[in-house]
């Protein structure tokens, strides 16, 4: 069947703020789809709630509205745009669920607007556990043993009837599975279930029975109107089941499973989804599977794009959201190409010759008090994917990525305590593989490790020959190491660092780096071609190896490298993927080829045709230098990828890489508090007293001298990680003592406290001629609040001319001398008329794509633009600077605290939210104002 | 289940290529040389089934996925009674399995099978480079190491092309398989996969297999309802016995299905041309649209030759099923005589199970010619091979 014609306009819903359990991972699936539809000659209109998105850029629609996702905003905006069809399928459980609410009321059927990509009538059906359950009955596939209760009495009798704990318990209807969990003990049981009832929307909860000790799997399906089924990828959970699927460490293809219980599987997973009504697109289903006794059963169908499709897409090279977008407006698989190979069809189901290890990033060091256990309710923020040849190699690349300090897994430092070991592996929790690896350290058995952890053997065997390569290592001195020797060590994905960690003499990693590059042990890369090598694939898609042929040839254009931020955590998120892919296009656009590097698998900068070449690699200092090698590229712009990517220039200035942009002397210059206030002083800008520390009995006395209250915080960290308001000597010193058990050798930065003051956010670019302030942000919570958890208005609403020319001359007197080249963000805070500069960050920030989105100028775009050599004066000649802004913007933070019920809700220096939304608005006597106003004192705390 | 260390595994061995290619790894399975094309499997899963498949006799099998050996092996994956491919090659080889199930390690299973095979070897580059250069003989040793008087080895082996293999795996003698109450079929062997056999058998029919070879009259005394013709190795070109034979038996009226080389040797018989491909296909993952009901099947492939699309008459067949990534053919319908083919394997094996409702196309064009209704009850198997 070809396209539809009798559809002109299509409106696609987005997923809002970005909150835990529902990420950027639909930034990526929403901008594919735009993408794919309008290829396609659809009118299409987007809604999203979320200015960080690449989706929500006016190029990537016919019409964008930054507008709430509830129903009532969605119907006014159908009302006026009059779509054909509607495409709920792309924001995640958000967009479905206010499509359903408008299908309930009616409004789709009234307007005439068909629901595309799902069938609307049945999805209640997925998210409704007992009817779930019936379905599944009634299509012959096995599941576990449970029922639904609607009181704490029936779940009692339901516990007993399943053989008492521990018992599995699910809310329905509740967003990443939460208040759900294991109950092992009967003294948390009743709380557990009260909870679980009280947050269901319908208030009922499912009870059960405890699969601990499976394992888990899952499916991603694509589903044409021929009812042609495709499974694009097998997913596997290292981590066995009762810890959510967002939270476990997961591999594909599968490993362990044999074909016939493979197979078996596909089979029912077809059934399973062409058993949830008519539709053609997405669709993602869990599996659990007993070891020993084939018996297997269905946990969860999800009849949309997912985050483990963002991940299928990005470990098979498959595009699933833009496919299952052209299945839904009529298309059939077989009527569309593999656009990888560019020559076979899309009806087909990639084969990996490679292995996707998948590890969740958490911040629990975010949240006080909070409990680490991974359970059946997701807590990652984040997550890194690495591709390997093998399983080591990938799992070694992926604890390169997450970039929490390690060069891979363990092999690096000394081995954790014994005990801590014994401790840490016996419940699930995020370094358990790390755990697993000490363990065989220490002689573990893989029976006894299994015994523990429930992981399956063959990914246990597979660590225990890591540290069996591990400690032949040990025993060998790098200059006695032979050729063969070093290169399956690089091929198992040790890094330099940690070979030089292991091998008897003192040698640096770069000293590994030049030994094994004389001897030609230098990566290759080969493409991700969906295919197993068997067709030629025309898209440049690439990972490293230690293999024997080069696959990425070098072209002879001028080369920008761009990296990546990383994984999403708290403080550096979706927005620097926003940055990053603006950046690529502006490379582009100026002439260069663009090559984009990051392991971050639920972004738009890694989508394959994005960049002129994508590396997904770690953003690890070797990782990166090999590519730089290989390509050597005129120079890296560091700007675009928050602190992860600016950590890593020290060294490329070192070695003479050219950074494009701020140098990184420079960027480096304003961590150091004393060369920053010596800047200050110098431009006679104001700024609170302040001293630094490296003991607690040092920043005692420091803060005596300073007063009270004082603003802890250490050096070199994102998001204020670790800041606090410390109001005593007491305080002051368990803070500190907090941050020098993390971070020995940090030094401690110690502010006096400005109590009651406005907080400012400044955005601006510099060409090195003069300084374009992109937006002067007011927030409304006062300054001790992080600015990332601050309501922030755009233009300031209370802030007088003056105070503003001020801010204005203080940003342009730092940018210059700071040589900034390209994106400058200065915080300041405003007290009894008197402006202080408190921090200044020359790179590109968090409120970078609210202010784009605010003003409507593609801000780092031009930023990519002027570090390349273009002037700004260049863009205001054409007009490209002018703001379209009238009236406010206000961008609102978004919290998860639903996923830490145990963590107290309160503010501070230390940024919490996961997400935000924007609302314009043209007077301040409205909600969106109102509402933060008057609560802008309640939670600060510390 | 043992656990062989990896020091005293760790034995060297060599695979050389016909074009001179050289690549040394590790030495697994059986101690020795081994010869044969050097083809590759892109399927992910299924490594048993597809070293057993009788199709690959003569062939080093290559592996794409990287991991070979995970689940062990086990009975109940066997195609054939042994391991039919000549050598076995493998980028990482897992010698601690972990399968409740497993009888063995896949290390033990090919040294009791006496099969040579190598690890840590780059099959990436090696199938990038049969891609563009095309299928080549090779041979495996893990005794001598000296590269050149191996690629002298890899040349002087005899070349697929020309070769007439099915009667180095056709059995000794017919025997019948199960029985049960639904349509007699007699199956041609040629190196038939027993999935094939198995598939017939839940379908409740009588099953009786005959070596290749066996004359056409002493298969119609045992007055079957329908006639298969089996998977096999080697070029259908170089059997002009057993075309005579499938033509003879196509004239008898008799409901025909051949699979693969059957499918081959059938439209031979029709006068169509088959050639050698330039790269076969080998997998689980290649799509072929059934171009009566517009619906498109993933299915398992294992042929390195193909039936000419231009030389089939239009009043000796029509195709059926069209392979979505080279157009090539994969399915055709009889006019003359009451016959389908399949150059795929419906019976999977490893690989998706799209396909097996052609047993069921089969059994019904045989209930129609014969008269018959078809049983619900699976047939009893009578001898337990493999």
């Amino acid at each position: 069947m070809p396209k539809r014609t009798d559809i002109e306009t299509i409106l696609l819903i987005g997923s809002g703020p970005i909150v835990i359990g529902q990420a950027c991972e639909f930034d990526y699936s929403g901008s594919q789809a735009a993408r794919a539809l309008m290829d396609e000659g659809y009118r299409v209109v987007l809604v999203n709630s979320n200015p960080a998105t690449i989706m929500t850029d006016p190029l990537m629609a016919d019409k964008v509205y930054l507008r709430e996702l509830t129903p009532s905003s969605i119907a006014q905006i159908a009302r006026k745009e009059q779509p054909d069809a509607v495409l709920p399928t792309m924001g995640g459980q958000t967009g479905l669920n206010v499509a359903q609410d408008l299908k309930e009321s009616g409004f789709w059927a009234e307007e005439g607007i068909e629901v595309i990509g799902v069938d609307i009538d049945t999805v209640q059906i997925t998210e409704d556990r007992q009817q779930f359950r019936d379905l599944m009955d009634e299509i012959g596939l096995d599941q576990s043993r449970s029922r639904t209760a609607k009181s704490l009495l029936e779940a009692k009798e339901i516990t007993q009837e399943l053989g008492g704990l521990p018992v599995v318990i699910r809310p329905s209807y509740t967003l990443g599975g939460a208040g759900g969990g294991i109950v092992w003990e009967a003294d948390t049981f009743e709380s557990m279930v009260t909870r679980g009832l009280e947050l269901s929307p319908a208030h009922q909860v499912l009870i059960d029975e405890c699969l601990f000790g499976w394992k888990e799997y899952e499916l991603e399906l694509l589903r044409d109107p021929n009812d042609n089924v495709i499974i694009i990828a097998s997913i596997e959970n290292v981590t066995p089941m009762g810890v959510h699927t967002g939270d476990s460490v997961t591999v594909a293809p599968q490993q362990t499973l044999t074909d016939k219980q493979f197979q078996k599987m596909r089979d029912a997973a077809i059934k399973a989804m062409n058993s949830i009504g008519t539709f053609a697109g997405g669709c993602n289903i869990q599996f659990a599977y007993e070891p020993g006794t084939d018996r297997m059963i269905v946990i969860e169908i999800n009849p949309r794009v997912s985050r483990s499709s963002a991940l299928a897409s990005k470990a098979t090279g498959y595009p699933i959201a833009k496919v299952a977008s052209k299945l839904a407006i009529g298309y059939t698989l077989d009527e569309l190409p593999n656009e990888i190979t560019g020559d076979t069809s899309a009806c087909f189901e990639p084969s990996l010759d490679y292995v996707v290890t998948k590890i969740p990033r958490f911040n629990f060091s975010k949240f006080e008090g909070v409990d680490e256990e991974l359970t059946t309710q997701m807590k990652a923020v984040g997550e890194v994917m690495a591709i390997g040849r093998t399983f080591n190699e990938s799992l070694q690349k992926a604890w390169q990525s997450l970039e929490i300090g390690y060069a891979g897994l363990g092999a690096d430092r000394p081995d954790a305590d014994r005990s801590v070991v014994r401790e840490r592996l016996k419940k699930p929790y995020w370094d358990n593989l790390l755990h697993v690896r000490h363990a065989f350290r220490y002689g573990a058995s893989v029976e006894e490790v299994h015994d523990v952890t429930q992981i399956d053997p063959w990914f246990l065997h597979q660590i225990q020959a890591l540290v069996e390569q591990e400690n032949k290592i040990r025993e060998t001195p790098l200059r006695e190491m032979e050729d063969r020797f070093l290169w399956e060590a690089k091929r198992a994905g040790f890094s330099d660092e940690q070979i030089a960690y292991l091998v008897p003499e003192d040698v640096s990693d770069r000293a590994v780096r030049a030994h094994r590059t004389e001897r030609d042990v230098t990566p290759t890369y080969q493409v991700v071609d969906t295919c197993a090598g068997e067709f030629p694939a025309e898209t440049p898609y690439y990972y490293s190896s230690y293999e024997t042929v080069n696959e990425s040839a070098v072209t002879g254009r001028e080369k920008v490298l761009i990296l990546g931020s990383g994984p999403n955590r708290i403080g550096q998120g979706i927005e620097f993927d926003y940055s990053c892919v603006h950046g690529v296009k502006a490379a582009q656009e100026m002439g260069y080829e663009a090559l984009m590097l990051n392991c971050n698998p639920e972004t738009v900068s890694t989508d394959f045709d994005v960049a002129d070449k994508l590396y997904f690699e770690p953003v690890f200092w070797e990782r990166v230098q090999d590519v730089i090698d290989l390509e050597q590229p005129e120079g890296v712009i560091l700007q675009l990828g928050g602190q992860t990517a600016i950590k890593l220039g020290e060294r490329f200035e070192e070695d003479g890489v050219h950074i494009f942009g701020t140098s990184y002397s420079k960027m480096d210059l304003v961590e150091d508090r004393g060369k920053f206030t010596d800047i200050l002083k110098r431009l006679e800008i104001p700024s609170p007293p302040y001293g630094v520390a490296h003991s607690v009995e040092e920043a005692v006395a420091t803060s005596d001298e300073l007063g009270y209250p004082t603003l802890i915080r250490p050096s070199y960290v994102l998001g204020g990680e670790g800041m606090r308001i410390a109001i005593n000597r007491d305080e002051v010193a368990e803070y500190v003592d907090n941050i020098l058990s993390i971070y020995p050798d940090n030094e401690i930065l110690l502010d006096r406290f400005l109590e009651d003051a406005i907080e400012i956010d400044v955005d601006a670019v510099c060409d090195g001629e003069e300084v374009w302030i992109t937006g002067i942000m007011q927030h409304i919570e006062p300054a001790g609040v992080h600015s990332g958890d601050s309501t922030a208005v755009l233009p300031p609403f209370s802030l007088s001319e003056d105070i503003q020319e001020t801010i204005r001359q203080y940003t342009r007197d730092l940018a210059f001398e700071l040589g900034v080249l390209g994106l400058l963000n200065v915080q300041m805070i405003v007290k009894d008329g008197t402006v202080y500069v408190i921090e200044a960050n020359p790179r590109a920030s968090r409120t970078v794509p609210f202010v784009a989105k605010a003003s409507g100028i593609p801000i780092p775009a031009i930023a990519t633009k002027v570090m390349l050599g273009e002037t700004l004066a260049t863009f205001r000649e054409r007009g490209d600077l002018e703001s379209s802004l009238t009236g406010y913007a206000i961008k609102e933070p978004v919290f998860s605290w639903d996923k830490f019920p145990e963590v107290p809700k309160e503010l501070g220096p230390e940024m919490k939210s996961t997400g935000e939304s924007i609302a314009f608005v043209d007077s301040l006597s409205v909600e969106e104002f109102e509402q933060p106003y008057e609560m802008k004192d309640l939670y600060l705390s510390r | 289940m043992s656990s062989p260390t990896a020091a005293s595994d760790a034995a060297p061995a060599t695979l050389a290529l016909s074009d001179g290619t050289v690549v040394t790894g590790t030495a697994i399975g059986h101690r020795g040389l081994t010869g044969g094309e050097l083809c590759f499997n892109t399927s992910m899963t299924g490594y048993q089934e597809i070293m057993t498949d009788p199709s690959y006799y003569g062939q080093l099998m290559m592996m794409t996925q990287p991991h070979i050996g995970n689940y062990g092996a086990t009975d109940e994956d066997m195609e054939a009674d042994a391991p039919m491919v000549a050598g076995f090659i493998v980028r990482d080889f897992t010698r601690r399995p972990s399968n409740p199930q497993a009888d063995e390690t896949l290390d033990t299973f090919m040294k009791r099978h006496e099969l040579v095979g190598i690890a840590g070897v780059d099959t990436r580059a090696l199938v990038r480079h049969i891609r563009s250069e095309g299928v080549m003989n090779a041979v495996i040793s893990s005794a001598e190491q000296d590269p050149s008087p191996l690629v002298q080895k890899a040349r002087d082996w005899p070349s697929m092309a020309g070769r007439e293999l099915a009667s180095k795996v056709w059995p000794e003698a017919p025997y019948t398989y199960c029985k049960g109450d639904g349509p007699r079929i007699a199956v041609y062997d040629f190196g038939v996969k027993q999935n094939i056999l198995r598939s017939f058998c839940a379908r409740g029919c009588t099953v009786r297999v005959v070596p290749g070879h066996t004359p056409l009259d002493d298969v119609l005394d045992w007055d079957p309802d329908g006639l298969f013709f089996s998977n096999g190795p080697g070029d259908p070109r170089a059997m002009p016995d057993a075309i005579a034979r499938v033509g003879r038996a196509l004239k008898t009226g008799r409901p025909a299905f051949g699979i693969c080389l059957g499918h081959q040797l059938m439209s031979l018989a029709q006068g169509f041309d088959v050639y050698k491909m330039f790269v076969g296909h080998r997998g689980a993952n290649h799509p072929v649209k059934n171009l009566d009901t517009g619906r498109v099947e993933v299915t398992t492939q294992n042929h390195g030759f193909a039936v000419d699309a231009e030389s089939i008459a239009p009043d000796a067949a029509r195709v059926t099923h069209v392979n979505l990534n080279d157009d090539t053919i994969e399915g055709l319908e009889f006019k003359r005589v009451p016959g389908m083919s399949l150059q795929y394997h419906p019976e999977a094996s490893p690989g998706p199970h799209d396909s097996h409702y052609h047993f069921d196309r089969f059994l019904e064009m045989v209930a129609e010619e014969r008269g018959l209704s078809l049983p619900e009850a699976a047939a009893e198997p009578l001898t337990v091979t493999a």
